[in-house]
């Protein structure tokens, strides 16, 4: 089977990227899902304040998803659903090459170099490749695990990543456990405080490594605040008791070093434990296509079109980095679909190739003083729209500091900022102008700088 | 009236009830736990250990090497995962080269071929990995890697076609003699049994001396693990020893048989015979002490850890308690079957069989069915293999644990085998969904609902392993009037 455009995952991402790129012209595309329907996580996340900045409006995960999906459907975009990617590769450049190569559909006879092969399966249509021209990576993310963070203890049941247990609650109207510990102040943490405790659980504690939360400000007072559960900042579990069922975890303080202070342990009984420290980029399927990381967000690095350094591979939403807010992923993941529309269609001038210049050069954006990263991680500015959203995260909380973006060390720009964390993603929108009018523009330094 | 009761299923207990099976017996596998291999046997360092490590003349080193030597064979017949990936011991002090000669020499006494010893050069270039503070290495071209739970379900499945009765959640609570043998007290009923055999692991001693006045003491020696993520499972190839040195016996960094890195084990006498809990402590020693043998061990990679009980025999030659008890005719033990118990388990089954065979004539079966079929694996197979088995059955292509990339009709065989899984540590140990990096954070539920569906139970029936041990507490808004 041959494609266009192949769309990984059928969550917030790669439902927008799909319409962005349909309503941009691509006609031949297909979203693929392994689940058994569109929507990814939010199906699950039935709490409220999804699409604020999208749709002006309070919606519930699921009324946000479906707000795409209508229109996916209304587009006619085709999609698979329970489809599993079971592998992406990418045809060498200039191999031409025979369909010798195991993965290939046994149709599609020739394969054109540079062409991906996104090999699926599900229970209709069995194994098969699809050849596509372009691949839009939107696999999400997924939860650090008790394994991850190393806590010792036994291995009992009731350890359960935040997520799990919002599925067990909000999917299947299960309870996963009825007195609760949490470690770890993420979002879907914070959001299943108050999940659990409005089904009939109490939830004890939420213990956070860090002196500060992970999660949004208005999750700790709506989820948190309101409910009169404690946070204890700068804690961890210690130990987890109970050899077949959770019986107790051991809280303790930590030192700035994040190392348990002794003589700080408190025992809570619990049954459950719920662990929401963190999320990860799924991105095995980049991988095997070899494409580059960037180690700080676990997410390919991507310049301005959100390119990954194969040509033809956008990513976008949280396989590309962690969001905060959908609104954001939607936004992003717009971009995507669009940028794949103009590559399928030629006005994507390719990267290092191109005359010089005209487009071709990418100016590396420098994360420094306490920004953690950027998305993208390069730009062009020829390549550029008339304006370019670049996000970032801060690896601390900064209060009354600025945000200071420079051309080859210059400051161009200064924002004043009452509050910078980081659970929170921040942005500066580049103008295309700025970027032009530089001369000699080599680089580009993202800062925090404390007032 | 039984003709033989194994207590214990895990490895060694398997091992024994498929040789058993062999014969005409009637043979009852009595175990504690809801499934086989639920103790020592799904932790620990899943090695096929080479043989050089047990003194000479004991029945370590005899087993061991015999078990080494019929892993191969064992696992195309019986299907498990097994690949012979060679190990090395290193030496980082010139002053140890005497110690790592004496190895050499001893592991030949044992009978080891191939074994030798490598400098730092051809070190380097084996495993480019390998400390630069290596000078030179024990190379044992025959050591392997395993799969415990495989290796040990694959003998008890097999043991089970051939007609051996295996009852879960049994616990033994009391051993007698009588006349004929010796009457079994169980929380399930009280049975008789001709010959009784302890393979009992850590518990074994228990058993051993109710009907023994020749006590024997076992110590549970805790062992921690750090099992990393398959992205850096080739970070070394072989299985990577230390020499003993005056900080104590050295921990291992291996590839396991699946493509994940292993680093471990700790060894701590503990009195709970139930203390399968990691420590901190533990966990930053073994780290440290692994990282020791590499450079760069990729300790951020780590994806669980865990901890599981050597069965230590106190005895004077370290060796296992193998054989009829001297004042307890028809009680035979399997105790203090530590490392390399796991290497041990089949030659060790050959061995005790032959031992009953003695107290107990039988004939052999006629029927025995030698071979077995392990679940197919979507994530090992290739394109056309793959192809064929969705055609055969299409939930083969319906993937619930993304991370091991296990699918629903994998999960289907693993419930509906001979003992098949009822829980879902039984599923896991037996298809992997669950054991990839997410650690089983989507599948879980997945899977507890395969379960309950394919089982006739509730969700809240099932259960991680024992009972007590169920996932759903009730539903929601149950607490609020």
């Amino acid at each position: 089977m041959k494609k266009e455009l192949v769309i990984i995952g059928g969550g917030p991402a790669g439902l927008a990227a799909a319409i962005a790129a349909k309503e941009n012209g691509v006609d031949d595309l297909v979203i693929i899902e392994r689940d058994g329907r569109l929507g990814g996580i939010l199906n699950q996340c039935i709490h409220n304040g999804f699409g604020l900045h999208t749709f002006k409006e309070e919606l519930t995960g699921p009324e946000y998803a479906g707000r795409y999906i209508d229109k996916v459907l209304e587009l006619g975009i085709p999609y698979k659903l329970n489809t599993m990617v079971v592998d992406l590769t990418q045809v060498s450049e200039g191999a031409d090459a025979e369909s010798g190569n195991e993965k290939a559909d046994e149709a599609a006879c020739r394969v054109q170099s540079g062409s991906k092969l996104v090999t699926v399966m599900n229970r209709q249509e069995g194994l098969y490749t699809i050849e596509a021209k372009a691949v839009i990576l939107a696999m999400g993310c997924r939860e650090r695990s008790r394994g991850a963070l190393n806590i010792p203890g036994y291995r009992p049941a009731g350890i359960y990543s935040a997520g799990t247990a919002q599925r067990y609650v909000n999917m299947e109207g299960r309870m996963p456990g009825k007195e609760v510990v949490i470690l770890g102040s993420g979002d879907i943490g914070l959001i299943m405080a108050r999940r659990m405790t409005l089904e009939g659980a109490k939830v004890k504690l939420v213990a956070e490594l860090m002196p500060y939360s992970g999660g949004l400000k208005r999750n700790i007072v709506q989820c948190l605040d309101d409910f009169g559960i404690p946070l204890k900042l700068s804690h961890t579990v210690v130990d987890i008791k109970g050899k077949e069922r959770v019986e107790a975890v051991v809280v303790a303080q930590v030192d700035e070093r994040s190392t348990p202070i002794p003589g700080t342990e408190e025992e809570i009984t619990c049954d459950t434990l719920l662990l929401s420290c963190g999320l990860i980029p799924e991105n095995e399927l980049s991988g095997n296509l070899g494409v580059e990381m960037n180690p700080v967000t676990n997410g390919p690095r991507v310049n301005e079109s959100l390119e990954t350094d194969k040509q033809g591979v956008f990513a976008c939403g949280n396989v590309l980095h962690v969001h905060d807010l959908v609104d954001y992923v939607s936004e992003e993941a717009t971009q995507a679909g669009k940028c794949a529309a103009a590559y399928l269609q030629g006005r994507l001038s390719a990267g290092e190739t191109a005359e010089p210049g005209k487009a071709g050069k990418q100016i590396p954006i420098r994360a420094v003083d306490g920004v953690r990263y950027t998305v993208p991680a390069s730009l062009d500015p020829h390549r550029m729209e008339e304006t370019q959203v670049v996000r970032f995260r801060v690896g601390n909380v900064y209060r009354d500091a600025a945000v200071e973006v420079s051309f080859n060390g210059k400051v161009v720009s200064s924002r004043k900022k009452k509050a910078l964390a980081p659970g929170e993603m921040e942005q500066v929108i580049l103008k295309k102008t700025d970027l032009e009018q530089f001369e000699g523009l080599e680089e580009i330094t993202f800062a925090i700088r404390r007032s | 009236m039984t003709d033989i009761i194994v207590i214990g299923a895990g490895v060694t207990g398997c091992g024994i009830a498929r040789e058993l099976a062999r014969y005409d017996w009637k043979v009852t596998v009595l175990e504690r736990a809801s499934d086989v291999c639920e103790g020592t046997s799904k932790a620990n360092s899943g090695i096929a250990h080479a043989g050089f490590d047990a003194f000479p003349g004991t029945m370590k080193a005899k087993l061991n090497v015999e078990g080494n030597r019929m892993m191969e064979a064992l696992s195309k017949e019986l299907d498990f995962p097994f690949r012979r990936n060679g190990s090395l011991v290193l030496c980082f002090d010139e002053e140890d080269r005497p110690k790592l000669q004496k190895l050499l020499e001893q592991g030949q006494k044992n009978g080891v071929k191939e074994l030798r010893i490598i400098e730092r050069e051809e070190l380097k270039g084996l495993e480019p990995n390998i400390s630069d503070n290596a000078v030179a290495a024990l190379y044992a071209p025959t050591g392997g890697i395993v799969c415990p739970f495989n290796l040990t379900i694959a003998l008890a499945e097999n043991a089970a076609v051939n007609g051996v009765e295996f009852r879960l959640n049994t616990e033994v609570q009391k051993i007698e003699k009588i006349p004929e043998g010796y009457r079994v007290i169980t929380n399930q009923g009280v049975l008789e049994s001709r010959v009784v055999i302890n393979a009992a692991g850590v518990y074994a001693d228990r058993f051993h001396n109710m009907v023994s006045e020749k006590k024997i003491r076992i110590i549970p020696r805790k062992g921690e693990y750090c099992l990393m993520d398959k992205k850096v499972g080739n970070f070394v190839t072989r299985t990577i020893f230390q020499l003993p040195t005056k900080y104590g016996k050295g921990v291992l960094v291996t590839p396991t048989v699946h493509g994940n890195l292993l680093a471990g084990p700790t060894a701590v006498d503990i009195d709970d015979y139930e203390g399968v809990n990691t420590t901190r402590s533990g966990m930053e020693d073994l780290m440290k002490r692994a990282g020791l043998s590499v450079e760069g061990l990729p300790s951020r990679q780590v994806i669980t850890s865990f901890a599981g009980l050597r069965a230590h025999a106190v005895t004077e030659n370290e060796d296992f308690i193998i054989g009829q008890a001297e004042d307890a005719p028809g009680f035979f033990d399997a105790a203090g079957i530590e490392s390399p118990g796991l290497t041990c388990a089949p030659a060790l089954g050959r061995y005790l069989t032959a031992l009953v065979l003695e107290y107990l004539p039988a004939a052999e079966k006629k029927y025995f069915v030698a071979e077995r079929k392990g679940i197919p694996s979507m994530a090992l197979a290739g394109p056309e293999e793959r192809k064929r088995l969705i055609q055969e059955n299409p939930l083969y292509a319906d993937v619930v644990c993304r991370c091991e990339l296990v699918t629903e009709g994998e999960i289907m065989d693993a419930i509906h085998r001979p003992l098949g899984a009822t829980t879902l540590d039984g599923v896991k140990r037996r298809t992997r969904a669950g054991m990839g990096r997410c650690q089983a954070g989507f599948c879980s539920p997945r899977t507890v609902e395969i379960l309950a569906r394919e089982l006739g139970k509730d969700m809240a029936e099932i259960g991680k392993n024992d009972e007590g041990s169920e996932f759903l507490t009730g539903y929601n808004k149950d607490g609020i009037v």
